[in-house]
């Protein structure tokens, strides 16, 4: 903040620079409850398992100064206008390709300086209406991750049938059932070309680190990633607030939709173990001079 | 196409936007008063006469100057504070564009989304826009010629506003100061300042000071 102005300003801001981890490369989802978080407010559902997802991924991010999201149509751009983090909101669909171009620009306005692209977009913008564009990025091997918040259906318009909704399921809008498999997104990243894919829910905060972090930084140095997060729409499913988490851990279970399962290039393989041994080392040193200090 | 002349509203709920009109915007060395372009330093002079005529002037702060970006912002912030000082003028800062829902305090902070909301609050009746970015500054001084009957000034870095009753362009910090030596210039003619008495807004991290 600036020196001369900076008493003016109402104390979240104050907060957000004296405790917020902008900077901290050691960052992540423990530091939620101590911290200023990137989320102020959201203006989801009570019980929506898609804020705790936010607040996961936004506490994840291995440099939230230097990223920008790109969203789309659906209960996520509800809530990016909250959020501390830069965001651009796209047309439904075309998210991809905005991001394609945002990257690029960055790469150009900002040489030396590491800018991450993040989409974050619904199931329908990503497999039905923005298909198109998120495979052309993959093939086009465009260097940003692309996050999916996969709740099986149209929830915001009142839980229409998606591509990524389960073979069988009735919802309001969809009464006769669907009639077709849910699409294996997670397989078509992979032979589209993404070095880094992950399935995942969001009822364990450690897991969905680990993924947003690799995701991140394998876009940074190898090519297109993805990440895809079960985050039921409690509403629209028949569920009660509080069973959000129960409704992510049936999926997770063996022989469920959402059984975790990590696609990764060997390239992508020897960045991330790289980055470990990096991170382990600067861990120890770290530690050594603390002690010595002491 | 007549002059449309942009004055402080309340011009209705959804005033025409002034380019729109046939308004167009200063070049650089000028300034529009109510959308007539001007001599910047004709500019500086009114400018100064309507704070120190304004019972509530009010100077609202944005992220290009309230953030330290660079030296640069932090020169601008400076000046700013010199300006606010020398009349005296309240300062409310526009902090990010969140919309914040429902918790905005009108009291001590401005949004492009509800700007009516800080102005009614504090009765503001002359204010100025300075490191709002331009397309929210836009949007904010519209809302607020809609629905208020404040006067709006706009200290743009780049070309001016059409929609503010008065814009410069090409804000520097030389250009501030240079409005804070009109406002001295006229002062030491015997010109009072009308404002209300009123504690500078003082926050820290714990809540509101003062």
């Amino acid at each position: 903040m600036c020196e001369d102005l900076a008493d003016i300003m109402p104390p979240e801001y104050q907060e957000l620079v004296a405790t917020a981890t902008f900077g901290n490369q050691d960052r992540g989802w423990k530091d939620i409850g101590s911290s200023k978080e990137l989320i102020e407010q959201h203006s989801l559902c009570a019980g929506c398992p898609e804020s705790i997802a936010f607040r996961y991924i936004l506490a994840s991010l291995p440099a939230p100064e230097d990223t920008v999201f790109v969203g789309s149509t659906g209960c996520t751009s509800l809530v990016f206008p909250h959020v501390a983090v830069q965001n651009i909101h796209s047309l439904f669909g075309n998210q991809n390709a905005i991001a394609s171009g945002l990257k690029r620009t960055l790469a150009s306005r900002f040489p030396g300086v590491e800018k991450d692209v993040v989409v974050l977009a619904g199931d329908g913008a990503t497999v039905d209406i923005g298909l198109d564009m998120t495979m052309q990025s993959w093939f086009r091997q465009e260097k940003f991750t692309t996050i999916c918040f996969d709740n099986e259906l149209y929830a915001n318009t009142g839980g229409q049938e998606s591509g990524l909704m389960q073979k069988g399921f009735v919802a309001k809008m969809a009464p006769k059932g669907k009639n077709f498999d849910k699409v294996r997104l997670a397989e078509i990243a992979r032979e589209a070309g993404c070095a880094y894919v992950a399935v995942l829910t969001v009822s364990k905060p450690n897991r969905v680190e680990q993924a947003i972090k690799n995701a991140v930084l394998v876009a940074r140095e190898v090519g297109p990633t993805f990440v895809q997060l079960y985050t039921p729409c409690i509403l629209e499913i028949g569920k009660q607030s509080m069973e959000g988490l129960d409704e992510m851990k049936d999926a997770e279970s063996i022989g469920g939709r959402f059984v975790q399962k990590e696609f990764i290039t060997d390239e992508a393989q020897k960045l991330l173990d790289s980055i470990k041994e990096e991170t382990k080392a600067r861990k120890k040193a770290a530690k050594e001079k603390k002690s010595v200090n002491a | 196409m007549s002059h449309y002349e942009v004055k402080a509203g309340p011009e209705a709920y959804l005033p025409p936007a002034a380019a729109s009109m046939g308004n167009v915007l200063p070049d650089p060395g000028q300034a529009h008063i109510g959308g007539v372009i001007v001599p910047e330093e004709e500019a500086y002079e009114f400018a100064a006469r309507k704070f120190l005529e304004a019972k509530v002037p009010t100077i609202f702060p944005g992220p290009l100057v309230l953030w330290k970006w660079n030296e640069h912002a932090a020169e601008k912030a400076k000046a700013i504070r010199e300006l606010a000082n020398e009349l005296p003028m309240r300062l409310i800062p526009m902090a990010d564009y969140r919309p914040k829902y429902p918790k905005i305090d009108a009291a001590v902070e401005i949004n492009p989304n509800h700007p009516n909301l800080t102005i009614w609050h504090n009765k503001i009746d002359v204010c100025i826009f300075v490191g709002v970015h331009c397309h929210q500054a836009n949007l904010a001084l519209k809302i607020i010629r809609g629905g208020t009957d404040c006067y709006t000034m706009a200290m743009c870095a780049q070309a001016g506003h059409e929609d503010a009753c008065l814009s410069f362009r090409d804000a520097t910090p030389e250009k501030i100061r240079k409005l804070t030596a009109a406002v001295k210039k006229l002062k030491s003619e015997g010109v009072k300042s009308q404002a209300e008495e009123f504690t500078q807004i003082k926050m820290t991290r714990e809540g509101r000071v003062t």
